[in-house]
């Protein structure tokens, strides 16, 4: 390391206007040499990834067609269904298009997946957590039609999912519902709803769990968050994390998850040590699902695009989602898997809340209900 | 200052052209760019969300701990690099391949290995919470994970200036009658110091902008152990990009002082040397 640096870092030496004019020409020479190349390379690739597009087109008519890529930008629990689903979905789509497809799988927290594909990320469709996130792809990005939710049956969400409780084997705390939560000497893992997704899911859920309960309202809801968070020792950034702290580090006596990822963990991982539990009520949540029309239409893999996310409607989708635990919106699909998801009496957000957009700024926005139960009095 | 070439190798202008467009490119651009989005807010706005009390909180979180974390590694770097330059023994090229370490390891890693040591559950956190002593989930655990990944610079800037203080120096001392104390006050500490102070502001620069790490073992509990690049990605996490943009402004600045004034110092430290 230098130390000498810092003395001769505090400005550009002025001097005599000659030689410096010449340096900037260089620079200025060196910047647009530079940028000429970047717009070649550019360009390169651009000719590269509309190749599939202009020789889709083309194949319509030609018996043999090129292979086509589709990029699922997603969120962070889905990575083994879409393994699955994508497989399913080559071969369906083989066997129905005659062309090969290939599905490039992105996994990541949902808010974080959605803000790549609003800066720039070209995905053909995108399976997210929250409608909020999805919803802000037309807001801020206007990548999708304002009716993007309507397009697909069931608010475009094909399977969904509820909030369950996982807990020490043999449920030492006795953990049955969510007001055993709010109990003194009980600790509650959940991450930070201003950070994960998720973990909205599990707030909207309490607080709908005590606007249910008899003579329930908003004040005694916000009480009743306000003191389950007072029983939160560490507020992780996302889902996978707080799992780790729970399971890994086993700090805490419950748990508050997402069904699908509680069956996996409890089912698959540590069948001796943890439990499940469902309680009374709980929050019905519905991961979207939409085609990116800018991008797919770009890449002219609208076709190929739309029938992917039509097929996780399909009777085979629909098996897939059970198997990894999604609740299937199929009905007959949903009884034969029936044993895996007991009943429990769900509200939708839409219900309770007025949805995501009204959702999200009174709670979890800065300034929002959930800042409040932490920030001092004034 | 003059604006000449020292040296007998040419093409003066064509490397300043090049430093030029590269810090320009790489550091300048990215920056305008951030704090172009954050005047998109009012300076009423502006000062509103910056001066947030839960913003606050998150400053002094991340000020205070990078700082004590920074001047922790200071006094015990210049200890690891003096043991290592003046002394010879087994293992010593392992220990010193060890100082690296922090720098290689991707900062998730680091921060989930040291909170799975210092947890309630851990190695070490078990025997010391039954002292009384949290460290994962509390500033003090965000502390440590600063002091961790700053450990190479300071080692690293000094290591080099210990090399090329030849013993002699202290001997000569100690023979025109130096006490050994006097010996490291008024010849070796000297020596050291400006390298110290860089170590010093470059640890506590990496310490500031530290997020992977921290995250995992701070509990990232409001108004508590949130550090301020938390708190930036919580505004992004809704799509605050002015006001993720405003805090990361206030960062900038304030680090950029921060640094500037500890260049200043180290060049002062300098001048009393020679």
């Amino acid at each position: 390391m230098n130390h000498r640096s810092s003395s001769s870092s505090s400005a550009l030496p002025p001097g005599p206007r000659r030689a410096f004019g010449i340096t900037l020409a260089r620079g200025a020479a060196l910047l647009v040499a530079l940028s000429a190349g970047l717009g070649a390379c550019n360009k390169k690739s651009e000719a590269a990834g509309a190749a599939p597009a202009g020789s889709n087109a083309a194949a319509v008519a030609a018996p043999s067609k090129v292979p086509v890529t589709l990029l699922n930008v997603s969120y962070d629990p889905t990575r083994e269904l879409y393994q699955e689903f994508n497989t399913a979905f080559a071969k369906h789509w083989k066997d129905k298009a005659g062309q090969d497809v290939k599905v490039n799988q992105s996994h990541g927290g949902g808010g974080k997946q959605a803000r790549a594909v609003l800066d720039g990320l070209e995905a053909d469709v995108v399976t997210l957590a929250l409608g909020y996130d999805v919803a802000i792809l037309q807001d801020k990005g206007k990548l999708i039609p304002e009716n993007w939710q309507s397009r697909l049956p069931q608010n475009s969400a094909p399977y969904t999912s509820t909030i369950v409780f996982v807990v020490r084997k043999g449920n030492p705390k006795k953990i049955k519902d969510w007001n055993d939560l709010t109990r003194e000497g009980v600790q509650v893992i959940t991450p930070s709803p201003k950070t994960s997704g998720g973990a909205r899911w599990n707030y909207l859920a309490a607080w709908g769990y005590a606007l249910k309960q008899p003579g329930g309202d908003e004040a005694k809801a916000r009480e009743f968050v306000s003191k389950l968070y007072k029983n939160v020792p560490v507020l992780d950034s996302g889902a996978r994390g707080a799992t780790t702290t729970f399971v890994e580090r086993k700090i805490g006596d419950v748990l508050i998850t997402w069904e699908n990822e509680a069956i996996l963990s409890v089912h698959e991982f540590a069948k001796d040590n943890l439990e499940l539990v469902v309680p009374s009520v709980s929050v019905l949540t519905e991961p979207p699902v939409t085609v990116v029309d800018k991008n797919v239409d770009k890449h002219g893999t609208r076709e190929v695009a739309e029938a992917y996310l039509q097929f996780l409607y399909t009777p085979e989708g629909q098996a897939i989602v059970a198997k990894n635990y999604y609740r299937p919106r199929d009905a007959a699909t949903l009884a034969k898997y029936k044993a895996q998801f007991p009943d429990v009496q769900l509200f939708t957000v839409d219900d309770l809340f007025g949805g995501w957009s009204k959702a999200q700024p009174t709670h979890f926005n800065d300034g929002g209900i959930f800042d409040q139960i932490y920030q001092p009095k004034k | 200052m003059r604006f000449k070439t020292r040296g007998v190798l040419p093409g003066f202008g064509l490397s300043l052209g090049y430093t030029v467009l590269y810090v320009g490119l790489l550091v300048l651009l990215p920056l305008s760019a951030m704090i172009l989005k954050a005047s998109s807010l009012g300076l009423s706005e502006f000062w509103l969300k910056v001066t947030d009390e839960r913003a606050l909180a998150a400053y002094r979180l991340s000020f205070g701990s990078a700082f004590v974390g920074s001047l922790l590694n200071a006094v015990f770097g210049v200890l690891v690099a003096w043991v290592l330059v003046r002394y010879r023994f087994p293992g010593r090229s392992i220990v010193d391949a060890l100082v690296d370490l922090p720098f290689a390891l991707p900062t998730a890693v680091a921060g989930i290995a040291l909170t799975t040591v210092y947890a309630e559950h851990g190695v070490l956190g078990e025997p010391l919470a039954k002292l009384g002593l949290k460290v994962a989930f509390t500033p003090l655990g965000v502390t440590m994970a600063l002091t961790f990944i700053g450990i190479p610079f300071v080692v690293r800037t000094v290591q080099p200036v210990l090399e090329e203080i030849d013993p002699d120096v202290e001997e000569a001392a100690a023979v025109l009658g130096a006490t050994r104390f006097q010996t490291f006050r008024r010849v070796i500490f000297p020596a050291l110091l400006p390298a110290t102070l860089t170590g010093f502001a470059l640890a506590f620069a990496r310490a500031l902008g530290e997020y992977g790490s921290v995250v995992f073992i701070s509990g990232n509990m409001p108004m508590r152990t949130e550090i301020t690049p938390l708190l930036i990605v919580t505004k992004l996490e809704q799509y605050d990009y002015a006001g993720a943009t405003a805090i990361a402004a206030v960062m900038l600045v304030a680090s950029f002082g921060m640094l500037l004034l500890v260049n200043l110092l180290e060049r002062w430290a300098r001048r009393a040397e020679a």
